[in-house]
């Protein structure tokens, strides 16, 4: 028995890995279409930049520069080249900041990583109490106050939340909250005062990045429950004198937090979407910022990479989602 | 609530019309309620917005910045009608500061149906009536006014024309796509539904925002505004179908056994018959839900996008253009009315997140 659930669940996670590297391959060409949508390639714009700054560029060079980055060859084989590259981790050169595209992935990756699962740890924390709350207390105060926010929450666009709590902050105590540190903590080492001085400029963040998940997950988590709630079991364990409490912990919230689980993959998109917005209007120092810059200044390997980037760590958290549920629920590893 | 308990358990003949049971449930939830009605005035004000505007909306004028105009009733006690009085620009000789200073002694009264700026009604018929307006010498800006002095009350209304419809025309497209696409995969089931779902796997994959950034930067700026408008409505549809065509798909899978469509079937209905005729009424009410919980993050859509540079652009005026302008701490606490298009922003897609709630519950009006 214990080989067979083993068996299905190894099973189920090759197929998922399967299925998302093919995810990915499709995402790459996604990605490499952003390289090739705007008119003209990156050697046009590279020379606009040149002889904008008075620097001409006669046209045999041009012609020997097409050459060089391959622009002349048929679109399969630029595709080939850059997909390749980009697997062994050169993803080319930024001009905007003229810098390896994948030193500037890297100094930002880490930042984004931890800020997204940091909101998503607080979007968990806050929607699937505050969801059993209310489902418990249904029609209370509580809950239409809950309701409210979560309507409100879902109702104003990431980027004009940001401003307005940038404004808050810097009309009621004075402070710019730009930023995940203030400027003098900047390339300083670890100290506590530099921690904590993060922990200041983290709730903003996290509420702007986090708030679209928190008031889906809520509701989420309040329907199903109030669907367990009316079921029979619940009345047969109540009457057979189980404490409300534990009740409630041991069965319908358990049932209750699979939508939750299995819309993790989906969350992560959510994240990585406010994650963007929050991090122009803030300045955060993520992925975000970066991509959106290079999409304006059409530098398009750093925008195809950071495209790609992001891209991945979705599927990633897809599939770990995918996984995580099945190992939770039978019915899926089975089906 | 009563009345619906009543006409649904009473055992008399007194049986009502699922239509019927759907407007009662629906009116029963007060705030969809009120959003359907606050949403037909927000269409109305678009609809009319230019005739409702005093100014056109990329009319300069050299009162750059200037507060919101205060309109009196009063002129020396005695009771004048809605007026203003006329402001005169002065720069500070110090600071060069430039200042705003009423003169009390000159009232501007405000006039109805006033001839003015030049516009297309529906966008073909010439007009230049104006529902109210002042004399040229004097301003009525009930939301102050921009960078250029152009009337943000007037920009504020126009721009309710394409941020509104970006919705609609979005929701258009996703439609059609949900449809074809959840109906192939739902009805004929086996390879094609297999593919189309992993279609979808893959676009809930993309991360939402990036990716339209991704493709509104693409977008050429040499194309027309209208061009843009209509791209722009593709690319916030080329998410939003994917929900639309998971809920035909399942809905078709699980009419398609039920005994009526088999009993239709027996009968010698066609394919199409049966579809048009049993299928599409019996989820018609699911669709009309999904569609109008999709218009609001279209709506969200085209104001982030626009918002950072990618979306529609001036001269077009959307609501996300104008924010535009609200893009830096300086400008917002300074002058605060430039933020006004972002109330519009919350208040129409609060109402747009309620009416869905109620058309929801109203879809299935035999749930308790």
């Amino acid at each position: 028995m214990r080989s067979f659930f083993r068996n299905a669940l190894v099973r189920y996670v090759a197929r998922r890995i399967a299925w998302a590297s093919v995810v990915l391959v499709l995402i790459s060409f996604f990605a490499f279409l952003v390289i090739q949508l705007p008119p003209g390639d990156f050697l046009d714009s590279y020379v606009e930049e040149l002889s904008r700054s008075g620097m001409g560029v006669d046209s045999a060079t041009l012609v020997a520069l097409r050459h060089a980055y391959g622009l002349d060859r048929p679109m399969i084989v630029q595709y080939w080249e850059w997909v390749s590259r980009f697997a062994r981790g050169d993803m080319g050169v930024s001009f905007l900041y003229a810098k390896k595209v994948n030193v500037i992935i890297a100094e930002r990756l880490p930042w984004t990583l931890a800020l997204t699962f940091a909101s998503m740890l607080f979007t968990y924390a806050l929607a699937i109490p505050i969801g059993i709350y209310t489902a418990r207390r249904q029609y209370s105060a509580a809950d239409f106050a809950a309701s409210f926010i979560a309507f409100i929450g879902m109702a104003t666009p990431g980027f004009l939340l940001a401003l307005v709590l940038m404004w808050f902050f810097y009309v009621c105590f004075g402070v710019t909250m730009g930023g995940l540190q203030s400027p003098q903590f900047i390339g300083q080492p670890l100290s506590w005062a530099k921690v904590g001085n993060l922990l200041m400029h983290l709730p903003v963040p996290l509420v702007v990045i986090g708030i679209g998940g928190i008031a889906n997950l809520t509701r989420t988590m309040r329907a199903t429950l109030l669907d367990e709630l009316g079921k029979p079991y619940v009345t047969t364990a109540r009457a057979k004198g189980l404490p409300e409490s534990v009740l409630i912990r041991r069965y319908p919230v358990r049932v209750a937090l699979n939508p939750i689980i299995s819309s993790g993959g989906w969350l992560l998109a959510e994240l990585f979407s406010g994650d963007t917005v929050a991090g122009i209007v803030l300045g955060l120092p993520t992925i975000g910022p970066v991509m959106y810059r290079a999409l304006l200044a059409e530098d398009m390997f750093l925008a195809a990479s950071c495209v790609m980037v992001m891209s991945i760590l979705t599927v990633l958290g897809f599939l770990i989602s995918d996984i995580v549920l099945a190992y939770f629920d039978p019915r899926i590893r089975l089906g | 609530m009563s009345e619906l308990h009543a006409a649904t358990t009473a055992d008399d003949d007194v049986s009502w019309s699922q239509w019927k049971l759907m407007r009662v449930k629906f009116s029963s939830h007060k705030l969809a309620f009120v959003s359907i009605w606050l949403l037909g005035a927000f269409y109305l004000l678009a609809l009319f917005a230019q005739f409702l505007a005093p100014y056109g909306p990329w009319q300069p004028s050299p009162y750059a910045y200037a507060p919101p105009t205060r309109v009196h009733l009063f002129f020396h006690g005695k009771l004048v009608g809605p007026m203003v009085y006329r402001t005169t620009i002065e720069s500070d000789p110090q600071t060069f500061e430039r200042n705003f200073v009423v003169d009390e002694s000159r009232p501007a009264p405000i006039h109805w149906f006033v001839h003015g700026a030049p516009y297309q009604w529906l966008g073909f018929i010439p007009c230049s009536l104006h529902l109210f307006g002042v004399e040229k010498d004097a301003q009525l800006n009930l939301m102050g006014t921009d960078i250029l002095g152009r009337d943000c009350f007037s920009r504020d209304l126009i721009a309710t024309q394409i941020s509104l419809t970006v919705g609609l025309i979005g929701v258009f497209i996703t439609f059609v796509l949900g449809c074809l696409i959840g109906g192939a995969s739902g009805y004929y089931g086996g390879v094609v539904d297999n593919l189309v779902q992993r279609l979808v796997e893959f676009v809930t994959c993309l991360p939402t925002v990036p990716m339209w950034m991704a493709l509104g930067a693409a977008i050429p700026a040499s194309w027309s505004n209208l061009k843009v408008y209509f791209t722009i409505t593709v690319i916030l549809a080329l998410r939003s179908w994917t929900g639309l065509s998971r809920q035909v798909r399942s809905k078709l899978l699980e009419m398609r056994e039920e005994d009526y469509i088999v009993a239709a079937r027996v009968a010698g209905a066609t394919d199409w018959g049966i579809i048009l005729r049993h299928l599409l009424p019996g989820f018609a009410s699911y669709l009309i839900v999904n569609l109008t919980v999709e218009i609001p993050r279209m709506i969200l859509g085209e104001t982030t996008l626009s918002f950072f540079g990618l979306g529609l652009r001036p001269p077009t005026v959307s609501w996300g253009v104008l924010l535009q302008d609200a893009q830096n701490l300086a400008a917002i606490s300074t002058y605060p009315w430039l933020m006004f298009p972002a109330c519009m922003v919350v208040v129409c897609v609060l109402a747009f997140n309620f009416l869905g709630d109620g058309l929801r519950d109203a879809a299935d009006p035999y749930k308790e």
